[in-house]
């Protein structure tokens, strides 16, 4: 394992086609190979649209202003776009939010994890098939052979956000992009879903961008973690360090605002106005600072 | 009412609730029917809020919506300030329905996006004959700290925390005895969770509202709850008050929910 992160982000800028409304502001990130990296911060900061960005599957009314998305030291953003979807395809994989959503209803399991083996990396189906089982396996579902010709309504919502992190995991990528991907699962089922990502990630080596909103799942699952605000990265941190003392106010306003059953007076702190002001002022000073050196 | 008025709001004996499931449901006959709620026996006493946590399936949403009779019970006696409302019809519930009001979990699909804020506290005043209904809703966007312009809005206007205050606002414009909130906070982030929770605790409060609080998680129930029901599979595993609930948990699976939730909190014992 090399010290150079394997997933580099610098000043990456996303805005809305059109009106150019900033969605990303110069956006800076690393995530060593084989280490877990949280993305928090509340809805609509940009979380999810730092993975997106990375998979090249933006929405459309979304374009990247300027900056580099450095993968294994070679810059996304330079390449023509077959040749991105191509090394973007052999080196990360997406484990998505809603399993239900993700899997097509109408398909066996079999072919939804083999089909990406297969078609985009050229393996023969048996061999792809063989990996499939094998993966099942490594994610503790029972009977494989069974659960290769379900379709996905047959199976609970715990069992398909396994297949989900077995298709993942599938090819071997060496960055996952995970996206809440336990949000829509109970908490019991959700600490299986977590153990279980972090046994894989180690034991793969993988290096994976976590999203999510939840403080107490990044204390679990990752090594370092970056906040969000409005698109903005206002704090990055260890978790070690981030947890002891979270350097920002916003960060700190958060981490109060986290549910924590163990402090019920202590936890569930409504974020102040004075860090909701001074953390949109901080946004605003960036936006016209960045017009001043245009 | 037969009963002098006494300090139990709501009370449950042996109910039960089955549905038929229609997906097993041979061609000919009547289908089999699934049992979402096996003999539970509780008491909501008056001013009180009681939280019902369970995973998804164990019921909770069910057991809420016969409490305010969007279901009918199959069996047992649900009691509502002395009146059998078991087996009431439609009729005979209506005037009872303004006492017992809801909020729901989704205010975007339980809030008409083609009418204004004004307009959807405003409907069920009228319906239930309400005079003064203007003052009565501007008051009750007051009561849950939204301003009073905010009645000319769409709910699509307005962010998370901002249309459950609305949801909110609906349900005590009514001047109810009783509000069941079934995960209400758990669309929301963080932050506006926070507010949220600490309107309704001050409603609950000012208004002398008794409440039922349906939730997945138990930090949020803690805060805002006296008493605590774990509904497990259709079947209460647990009742105690808040504090000997996270003290001593009693049930296996209270203990199995509490230990999978992940604080944020380095030293937290969880792998």
């Amino acid at each position: 394992m090399t010290d150079r992160p394997f997933l580099e982000i610098s000043q990456l800028t996303a805005r809305l086609k059109g009106s150019g409304t900033p969605l990303l502001r110069s956006v800076d990130l690393a995530v060593p190979a084989g280490s877990v990296h949280g993305l928090v911060g509340e809805s609509g900061a940009g979380k999810s649209m730092i993975g997106k960005a990375i998979l090249g599957i933006l929405p459309r009314s979304v374009e990247v202003a300027t900056g580099a998305i450095r993968l294994d030291g070679t810059d996304l953003q330079s390449l023509p776009p077959a040749e991105r979807r191509t090394r973007v395809g052999a080196l990360t994989a997406l484990i998505p939010q809603d399993p239900l959503t993700a899997l097509n209803p109408s398909r066996r399991i079999g072919p939804q994890i083999t089909d990406r083996l297969v078609d985009i990396l050229g393996w023969d189906r048996a061999r792809a098939v063989d990996r499939a089982r094998q993966l099942l396996a490594e994610v503790q579902l029972p009977d494989p052979d069974r659960i290769l010709r379900s379709y996905p309504h047959e199976l609970s919502g715990g069992q398909r956000q396994r297949i989900l992190i077995a298709a993942a995991f599938a090819a071997e990528p060496r960055l996952i992009i995970a996206d809440e991907p336990t949000t829509a699962l109970d908490v019991t089922v959700q600490k299986q879903i977590l153990r279980l990502i972090r046994e894989m990630q180690e034991r793969h080596g993988t290096a994976m961008l976590f999203v999510t909103h939840d403080l107490g799942v990044v204390s679990k699952v990752c090594q370092s973690l970056s906040v969000l605000y409005a698109g903005k990265i206002v704090e990055s941190a260890r978790v070690e360090d981030f947890f002891r003392a979270p350097a920002h106010t916003y960060s700190r306003a958060l981490l109060a605002a986290s549910p924590r059953y163990t402090d019920p007076h202590g936890s569930l702190m409504p974020v102040p106005d004075e860090v909701m002001q001074a953390v949109r002022a901080e946004v605003a000073a960036f936006d016209e600072g960045r017009a001043a050196h245009v | 009412m037969s009963e002098p008025p006494s300090d139990v709001l709501y009370g449950v004996e042996h109910l039960h609730l089955s549905l038929p499931d229609l997906t097993r449901k041979p061609l000919l006959g009547p289908a089999p029917r699934i049992h979402i709620l096996n003999d539970l026996s509780f008491t909501i006493r008056r001013g009180e809020v009681m939280g019902i946590v369970g995973g998804s399936g164990s019921g909770k949403s069910t057991l809420g919506r016969a409490l305010v009779r969007l279901l009918e019970p199959t069996g047992g006696h649900v009691r509502f300030d002395g009146t059998d409302i078991t087996h009431l019809g439609e009729g005979e519930l209506r005037p009872l329905r303004r006492r017992f009001q809801m909020i729901f979990q989704d205010p975007m699909s339980s809030l008409n996006p083609r009418r204004t804020v004004g307009a959807i506290i405003e409907a069920p005043l009228a319906l239930h004959g309400f005079d003064d209904i203007a003052r009565r809703s501007a008051e009750a966007l007051d009561q849950v700290g939204l301003p009073r312009s905010f009645a000319r809005r769409f709910p699509h206007e307005l962010s998370g925390g901002q249309r459950q205050r609305v949801g909110i606002a609906r349900a005590i414009a009514m001047r109810p005895d009783f509000i069941l909130a079934d995960e209400i906070v758990s669309g929301l982030d963080v932050s506006s969770q926070a507010q949220v929770l600490n309107l309704l605790e001050g409603l609950v409060k000012d208004l002398g509202l008794t409440l039922a609080f349906i939730s997945h998680d138990l930090s949020v129930i803690r805060r805002l709850c006296q008493r605590i029901l774990v509904l497990h599979r259709g079947v209460i595993v647990e009742e105690a008050p808040s504090d000997q609930l996270f003290a001593a948990p009693q049930a296996e699976y209270t203990k199995e929910l509490l230990a999978a939730i992940p604080l944020p909190d380095l030293d937290q014992v969880w792998a």
